[in-house]
């Protein structure tokens, strides 16, 4: 199935909780209002038609001049068996993008409909800063729940990825920024 | 510091015994099996028979930190690791050296600038003896790294303090 089916199949069900579309790209997609999102992903995932079983990966891009952050899902769909050419016989991809303000980026949890989502949404919460509400490893934070860090250990602050990020000074007695005249420690 | 080391002052007999020790502990360092990153590969090459670190009595890498004498920081080492490094070097038992293998653990290598989760440099965190430089080395050059570091086992002394080098009276060492 070309993208333009697959984005007329969802248009058809959610009408304008379709925000936006671009498919004369390399990278096909539709973006989705962010209180659609978990109902548009349990249809992607259970229509007869698309049965996208997989995904692929989850990038988290900063829009710092539109003050947005993006969550783009890149959905695999294997339905279908395997040929004698050993290729699967129907097999389509897509792309959802989710778009949030950055003062507040929730958007809900898909790790109930693809479990790959799990560690995905904690890495982009690590280095981004997207919070994904009722993801199943929660800790609490200052604001309220949020996915528990994947790579940057669990007191780190901030989101490195951020394009405002702010390096800092010192981590744990260690010093961090060695460029402003930064003495070696004797030991 | 070892219970031995900066009770004496030099002499004929300390010299001798100086020789005895040093010869015993740069002949078997025990290296902690301890790759953090790429570097770890060539330092595997090293293990191996192509190189062969056990030529220089090395070749017993050691699971524990407490039956190792050196650690070869061999990666990248990252903010998170950095606690597991400072706890396995205390962990070891004196005398222990450590060295550090490639760009990324002398100062940081290519996440110098805008790496936000590595150490600059490991000696930020344990003290170093040896900085191999490389990204990764050769393994020629871990091996230089060893025998530079035999140099320097050779020429240490039980009349000195091993970090200082300074020399105590004897008489106020002992009554410490």
């Amino acid at each position: 199935m070309t993208p333009e089916e697959i984005a007329d199949i969802l248009k058809d069900k959610f009408g304008d909780k379709l925000t936006g579309q671009k498919f004369e790209t390399a990278h096909p997609h539709v973006v989705v209002a962010r209180d659609a999102w978990h109902e548009v992903a349990v249809f992607l995932r259970n229509d007869e038609r698309l049965k996208f079983d997989m995904l692929r990966c989850i990038s988290a891009v900063d829009l710092l001049e539109d003050e947005q952050f993006e969550a783009v899902y890149d959905l695999h769909s294997t339905n279908g068996a395997l040929n004698a050419a050993q290729n699967w016989t129907e097999r389509h991809e897509f792309c959802v993008r989710v778009r949030v303000p950055r003062d507040k980026p929730h958007i809900d949890s898909v790790a109930d409909v693809w479990i790959a989502a799990e560690w995905h949404e904690r890495e982009a919460y690590d280095l981004m800063g997207i919070v994904f509400d009722g993801h199943p490893d929660s800790v609490e934070g200052p604001q309220g729940p949020h996915p528990r860090r994947i790579l940057c250990p669990d007191d780190w602050v901030g989101h490195p990825l951020r394009k405002d990020y702010v390096f800092p000074m010192e981590y744990n007695g260690i010093p961090a920024v060695t460029e402003h005249g930064q003495t070696r420690p004797i030991h | 510091m070892s219970w031995i080391e900066n009770r004496f002052e030099e002499g004929m007999i300390i010299t001798s015994v100086d020789w005895a020790i040093n010869w015993g502990r740069k002949s078997s360092i025990w290296p902690m099996t301890f790759g953090l990153a790429c570097c770890a590969i060539e330092m595997m090459a090293v293990g191996a028979s192509r190189f062969d670190i056990d030529r220089f009595g090395a070749g017993a890498f050691r699971a524990s930190p407490r039956q190792a004498d050196l650690m070869i920081v061999a990666g990248t080492v990252t903010y998170k690791m950095a606690s597991r490094v400072k706890r396995l070097y205390n962990q070891m038992a004196e005398p222990k050296y450590v060295m550090a293998m490639g760009a990324c653990t002398i100062g940081g290598g290519p996440y110098f600038k805008h790496g936000y989760h590595v150490v600059k440099g490991v000696d930020l965190v344990v003290p170093v003896d040896i900085y191999v430089p490389g990204c990764p080395p050769r393994p020629e050059a871990l091996l230089e790294g060893l025998m530079r570091l035999q140099d320097k086992i050779q020429h240490q002394s039980i009349a000195r303090d091993r970090w200082t080098g300074a020399k105590k009276d004897a008489f106020a060492a002992a009554t410490v």
